[in-house]
């Protein structure tokens, strides 16, 4: 079945064939709702504190941010479903063990209060409505951005679920990147100072995560960096890693500062669907789930 | 619920033969659609994996081993095709253990190499032959004492029935698909043009009338075992020793424990070669018992972004 390969560790297995079920969640759905919603959790943040030292024009454009990717993101998710006229459901029982249940509770509040907050910022109504829905938003938006790591994480596909200490902090990163730089390419630079350092340092941290995975996890790291998933991967540390220089080089120059901006936003796009196909990658290979667990089987029996 | 004892399939695979009765008899019964059909070449199963179309599966194992001969007696055929059981037996097959397996006809249990080719003719014994051993076994969900399916799902759509058993309600399911990676046997699937998920019920209709499932009932050797998991826990333990009493060492149960990743499953196996050989995980774990860590990693990076958030306003105003 399998071709012998000296440097492949020996396994047994069925005909070559998965042992675990694929993720039937689709692209671009999920991994764009993973971009977006940590986005939206993140210019929740900077809205609000925008708010807080008078930046206007930082306060509206993270606001529109906040609403606009939530409500995409919404929009993917009931997309992703089997049965969206079902989407309601989600909300029948709230589940601590179920990362998507509490996601789906967190999503519909933090929705409900981005877009609140960007009608009235829009319509001028309601300001001070608005400000507490923008507060409320802010408070839920970090959530919103890391949660999305418990859920991948949540679930049998061995370079997901193995990687659990590093995804938060990944996803962090990238939503402050996405979110921040979002904000850069609308912005003016003399209202983008918080966006900037926000920016720079999300993109540290994402591709410090990105090194933490790759060398942490061993045999479950090859999905990360090999193949299509490792192609997307290389893509979004260079885009992070270009978008941070340009803002700390040329950040108050508007062109410089838009393209940066945008640069890691498209860096958090492609980390997401980067580690979305590397999780697809290692369920489909039985290497991955035998190798490991004999190995943990071996080290209990001493 | 507590006074319903918990029920399970035992699914003695020394002595399933492959007629697929259960896979048949449970599509008939739950009303199965058709899998598809094609030829896959692997051995004679075109079944290939359970999904939300195939509640029990029925695995080939075709595997073979040079034939050791020597003079005047058989080979042990399980130990020499077992490698990681009984290293070193290709070198000096045990007589005692030899005699048992092959060549008592009394035992007829032991015989579990179904097309038979004999003893090897003493007189060929320069010429490299090879003896094949058939297994087969009737793959179904484990209905996991702690189920990752039904921790991860945001409806409640599945649940565990009063029997111990994990269900999914199918007018509750909106199709999010969660409980699919979730599982670690891969068992649970979301059904093409329908959008939901579907698996073994353990025929949870059949169980509210006293009714034993569709499969345990068609089963002609009664390799499907099915009972209260207490008793069935019981009389695998002895049947398993019973076969090492008789020479077949490499017979293990597989899920039986209930401190095993999942505490137990209420579908368990009596297996004649590693899990993997199978298409099963040696080790499943559930999920969920990681989630409090996860959680506890999701809290921290989210007070992290807050606070790099706070701090990107501190200082310089612009």
């Amino acid at each position: 079945m399998n071709t012998p390969d000296p440097s492949q560790p020996e396994f047994r297995s069925y005909y070559g064939r998965p042992i675990l079920k694929k993720p039937v969640w689709k692209q671009p759905d999920v991994p764009l709702y993973l971009a977006l919603g940590g986005a939206a959790g993140a210019s929740a943040v900077l809205a609000e504190g925008a708010a807080l030292v008078d930046l206007p024009a930082l306060r509206r454009a993270a606001r529109m941010v906040a609403a606009g990717g939530a409500g995409l993101g919404t929009a993917a998710l009931v997309h992703d479903l089997g049965r969206p006229a079902r989407f309601l459901h989600m909300l029948r029982v709230f589940k601590p063990t179920s990362p998507l249940s509490v996601g789906s509770w967190l999503l519909a509040a933090f929705t409900t209060a981005a877009s609140a907050a960007a009608v009235a910022e829009l319509t001028g109504t309601l300001p001070r409505v608005g400000r507490l829905a923008g507060v409320v938003a802010a408070g839920l938006g970090p959530a919103l951005g890391t949660y999305t790591a418990a859920l991948l994480s949540n679930t049998a596909v061995p370079a997901w679920h193995e990687a659990y200490r590093e995804l938060p902090y990944w996803f962090a990163g990238s939503g402050a990147a996405a979110g921040a730089g979002l904000a850069m390419t609308v912005v003016p630079p003399d209202q983008a100072g918080p966006a900037r350092r926000l920016a720079v340092a999300g993109a540290v941290v994402d591709v410090a995560m990105h090194q933490a995975v790759t060398s942490r996890l061993g045999m479950l790291a090859e999905p990360y960096h090999q193949g299509r998933p490792g192609l997307l991967l290389q893509a979004a540390r260079a885009c992070n890693v270009a978008g941070a220089v340009g803002v700390l080089l040329g950040g108050r120059s508007r062109a410089v500062s838009a393209v940066s901006g945008a640069a890691l936003a498209g860096g958090s796009l492609l980390t997401r669907f980067g580690v979305f196909q590397a999780g697809l990658a290692s369920a489909e290979d039985p290497k991955y789930v035998v190798v490991p667990q004999r190995e943990r089987l071996a080290a209990a029996a001493g | 619920m507590s006074d319903t004892p918990r029920v399970g399939f035992f699914t003695d695979t020394s002595i399933c033969i492959g007629c697929k009765a259960c896979e048949v008899a449970c599509k008939v019964w739950n009303d199965v659609p058709e899998d598809g059909l094609l030829l896959t070449g692997m051995s004679y199963d075109n079944t290939q994996q359970l999904d939300a179309n195939s509640w029990r599966h029925v695995a080939f194992v075709e595997q073979s081993a040079p034939i050791v001969p020597v003079l005047g007696d058989a080979v042990d055929t399980a130990d020499t095709l077992d490698t990681v059981a009984a290293p070193g037996t290709a070198g000096a097959p045990d007589t005692a253990d030899t005699a048992d397996t092959v060549a008592a006809p009394a035992r007829s249990a032991t015989d579990l190499g179904m097309p038979n080719i004999g003893a090897p003719d003493p007189q060929s014994a320069t010429t490299v032959d090879t003896q094949v051993r058939w297994l087969m076994s009737s793959d179904v969900c484990k209905h996991c004492t702690h189920a990752a399916c039904l921790d991860v799902c945001p409806t409640g759509s599945l649940f565990r029935t009063e029997f111990g058993t994990v269900v999914v309600q199918e007018d509750i399911c909106n199709g999010c698909g969660y409980c699919v990676p979730a599982c670690p046997y891969g068992v649970i699937d979301q059904r093409e043009g329908d959008g939901r998920v579907f698996k073994c019920t353990m025929c949870y209709d059949r169980l509210g009338v006293g009714e034993q499932p569709a499969c345990a009932k068609a089963c002609p050797t009664e390799s499907i075992q099915f009972g209260e998991l207490d008793e069935l826990r019981e009389r695998a333990a002895a049947r398993v020793e019973q076969l090492h009493d008789q020479g077949v060492d490499v017979a293990r149960l597989y899920g039986a424990d209930p401190t095993d990743g999942v505490g137990g499953d209420g579908a368990f196996f009596l297996l004649l070669d590693e899990p993997e050989v199978y298409g099963l995980p040696p080790d499943p774990v559930v999920t969920t018992r990681d989630l409090p860590s996860m959680w506890r990693h999701v809290g921290l990076a989210a007070v992290g972004l807050l606070s790099a958030g706070v701090a990107s306003f501190v200082g310089r105003r612009r």
